[in-house]
């Protein structure tokens, strides 16, 4: 029973310099399902990734994530990373005078070594950097760069979701990856993690907004907000949210006391 | 390059000074301290002629007139120098023809270390000379070198076996009245390396000196001279290591680089001698003038420089062009963690027409680091048409190290064009952070980061010594941030 979900968040409570920002949350991802959480800004989407990858701004005061089985709390970021856990950033970083090749082959050779799989060969590893390229169509010029030095924002969005495709996680966790793309970028992406997903893999879409998924089209939706699941639904969801705005939401969520848990059938 | 990355990666796994090891092996040692006894000792158990012994005085007598600079940003302890052992020689069967005469003992700290001796172990064309303490122990490829002409030996061996060149040469690029350090160095210097290339000839494979501290209380002063002769070409290493001890140990040599008409001359340096420990104690005190110039037309002198260790360093291998057309480079990475300080940086000095010159300056900063950038670009009236190019970037790690940037630039030539830019940044933890989020750690998302900031000047070294800079600057910095 237990490992039947590949996430399991329980009561999750954390704080960000003392304002408490999630207040009792819960989620249950299967392996292969895609959720959505959506919410209005400020609403703690951004904190809950933040405490699934293990940065430090964020700290959990209560509750447990349970990750396939592992109680994901007691792993370092990187550890996160290696049992599966990818992040495409909101907001991904440069990193001058290092190369994609060189980021991607360290990072894939970590993870593998954590796996207890011998590094990647040089041909082996450019042979997939190929590989990738072509699947989620980045320019080759972009791969010879430094980590996001320089690219526009569409590129660096894109870039993730090909690191994404080089890593091949278990869960992918998309921090408003439509943020800043136009329609085409955003096809572009959208296609590309349709492409790379495994039957067994899971995503989780952080957004604000329900274009993105008119193309990665959820098994779940979830509104998240003042740091709770207030709502959570199929697809149809998305788009009543994206007829009738966030305020209804939030004028029922605060008329009620009690806390909604995902809901399944 | 990127093989080699992921052999650095994986093999660095403990941030501690692996070279702090002690050769348990016998040293002749002579009384501390300093006077003209101590000089003409030196002198004697060198063997060297008069002409030497002169020099040495009269450095010594003129030292004894000077102060200790105070110019340097740097917060230097008062050195007392009647404390200093100004001779160490690990002791061994004399001018050890064979390796078979090399002490064991010996030959083991070397291959600890990394630079075997015996020939045929090395996988390249790599000649070295290795130096322990004030003497030579073993300069390699000697023969094969000298069927082309070329002369590379113990500074000790060329005073007493081409006495003609090194007259003609020593101190005419750093007088012995240059400044306290060299002058010290030019009275009590013990020994180096000797290269000379001669017209025409590019040497096959690299040239290097190992210097190795390993006798307490000792000072090294170790003194290079390097000549290329017309249309020479040679590349030259230089690597360091000392003991981790509890003292500081001073370290004050002499560097002098001639290159003749068409002479190219690419100096390559790792330095990694004891940096003292996380508290700040102990360490080498470095203070070193390596200068060179490019005296016919059309030469080129280039230094590449990785700073790693030292509890201080105080350091500016400099170019003077004086030919017509030659060019000087410097290439630069300098790292200052715990409680390390560094001032380096160089001087080009513009003389000839059309001469060119480079710089290109790194530093990082971590801990509680002192890193100061002090470089001279000086056109003088006649040098129509030069240009120099600096760069010089600051990376700090945490936030109680410092970076300090002090550009000279002085130009008495209008037809000169000087361009200087300058970079200060931060590793970011967002960076570090996104490197853990591809499964990196924290100590590796560092090595990688910076080794991307040095890329540039790291690039430059030789191959072998690539790889070695990467893994040292990886091995510095670990333990500075989180």
């Amino acid at each position: 029973m237990q490992t039947e979900f590949l996430l399991q968040i329980k009561d999750l409570k954390a704080s960000i310099d003392n304002k408490e920002i999630l207040k009792g949350l819960n989620l249950e991802v299967k392996p292969g399902e895609i959720h959505a959480i959506m919410g209005p800004n400020g609403s703690g989407k951004s904190t809950l990734a933040n405490v699934l990858t293990g940065r430090e701004i964020a700290t959990v005061t209560a509750g447990t994530i349970t990750f396939d089985g592992k109680n994901l709390l007691d792993m370092s970021p990187e550890e996160r990373a290696c049992e599966g856990i990818f992040l495409s950033f909101q907001y991904p970083i440069e990193i001058p005078g290092v190369s994609m090749v060189n980021f991607m082959k360290t990072a894939i050779n970590e993870q593998r070594k954590h796996r207890g799989l011998e590094p990647l060969s040089a041909s082996d590893f450019l042979r997939l950097m190929r590989e990738k390229k072509e699947l989620v169509e980045i320019d080759s010029a972009l791969t010879n760069r430094s980590v996001n030095e320089g690219f526009s924002g569409g590129e660096k969005k894109k870039n993730e979701i090909f690191q994404m495709a080089m890593l091949e996680p278990r869960l992918a966790l998309l921090d408003e990856t439509d943020s800043g793309l136009d329609i085409d970028a955003l096809r572009i992406v959208a296609n590309g993690v349709n492409k790379i997903r495994r039957p067994d893999t899971s995503v989780i879409v952080i957004t604000h907004y329900q274009r993105l998924l008119d193309y990665i089209v959820p098994d779940f939706v979830h509104v998240l907000y003042d740091g709770r699941i207030v709502r959570s639904g199929g697809p149809e969801l998305a788009l009543t949210l994206e007829e009738r705005g966030y305020d209804w939401i939030k004028k029922e969520a605060d008329v009620t006391e009690e806390t909604w848990t995902t809901d399944r059938k | 390059m990127e093989n080699d990355q992921d052999k650095l990666l994986g093999e660095v796994t403990s941030g501690e000074y692996k070279y702090g090891f002690v050769t348990d092996i016998d040293t002749e040692v002579i009384p501390k301290g300093l006077n003209e006894d101590v000089i003409r000792l030196i002198s004697a158990k060198k063997e060297e002629p008069e002409w030497m012994l002169e020099f040495r005085l009269k450095a010594f007598r003129h030292w004894q007139t000077m102060k200790m600079p105070k110019w340097a940003h740097l917060n230097v302890p008062e050195i007392d120098y009647q404390e200093i052992i100004y001779y160490a020689a690990p002791k061994q069967k004399k001018g050890p023809d064979s390796l078979g005469d090399v002490d064991p003992e010996l030959l083991k700290t070397f291959d600890k270390l990394g630079i075997p001796l015996e020939e045929q172990k090395r996988l390249t064309g790599v000649a070295v000379d290795a130096v322990m303490d004030s003497v030579s122990v073993k300069t390699t490829f000697r023969e094969t070198l000298a069927e082309m002409g070329i002369i590379f030996c113990s500074f000790s061996e060329a005073v007493k076996e081409h006495p003609t060149l090194v007259q003609k040469y020593l101190a005419s690029v750093v007088p012995y009245t240059d400044n306290f350090f060299a002058t010290l160095n030019s009275a009590v210097f013990s020994d180096g390396s000797f290269c000379y290339i001669p017209k025409g000839v590019r040497c096959p494979m690299e040239l290097s000196t190992y210097f190795r501290i390993n006798a307490s209380n000792t000072g090294q002063f170790e003194r290079t001279l390097l000549i290329a002769d017309e249309e020479a070409y040679v590349s030259y290493l230089e690597g360091c290591t000392a003991p981790m001890r509890d003292e500081n140990q001073l370290h004050a040599a002499v560097v002098e680089i001639v290159a003749e008409r068409g002479a190219e001359v690419k100096y390559s340096t790792v330095q990694n001698w004891y940096p003292g420990d996380k508290e700040g104690k102990g360490g080498i005190f470095n203070f070193v003038t390596k200068r060179g110039i490019c005296k016919g037309d059309d030469s080129k002198i280039s230094w590449t420089q990785v700073e790693t260790g030292s509890a201080i360093t105080w350091k500016y291998p400099s170019c003077i062009l004086r030919g017509n057309n030659s060019v000087g480079e410097f290439y630069s990475v300098a790292v200052t963690n715990n409680y390390q300080q560094a001032d380096t940086g160089t001087k080009m000095i513009h003389i000839g027409r059309n001469t060119k010159s480079t710089i290109v300056s790194k530093g990082i900063s971590a801990g509680f680091g002192q890193n100061s950038y002090r470089g001279l670009v000086k056109v003088l009236g006649k040098a129509e048409g030069a240009r120099n190019f600096s760069q010089c970037d600051s990376l700090l790690l945490g936030d109680k190290c410092g970076a300090h940037t002090f550009p000279y630039i002085e130009v008495d030539n209008p037809s000169a064009i000087v361009e200087h830019e300058a970079t200060t940044s931060r590793i970011g933890e967002d960076q570090i952070f996104y490197c853990n989020q591809r499964g990196i750690s924290t100590e590796d998302a560092i090595g990688l980061i910076v080794n991307g900031y040095a890329r540039e000047v790291i690039n430059k070294l030789p191959m072998e010594f690539a790889v070695e800079a990467q893994k040292l600057l990886q091995i510095s910095l670990e333990g500075s941030v989180g």
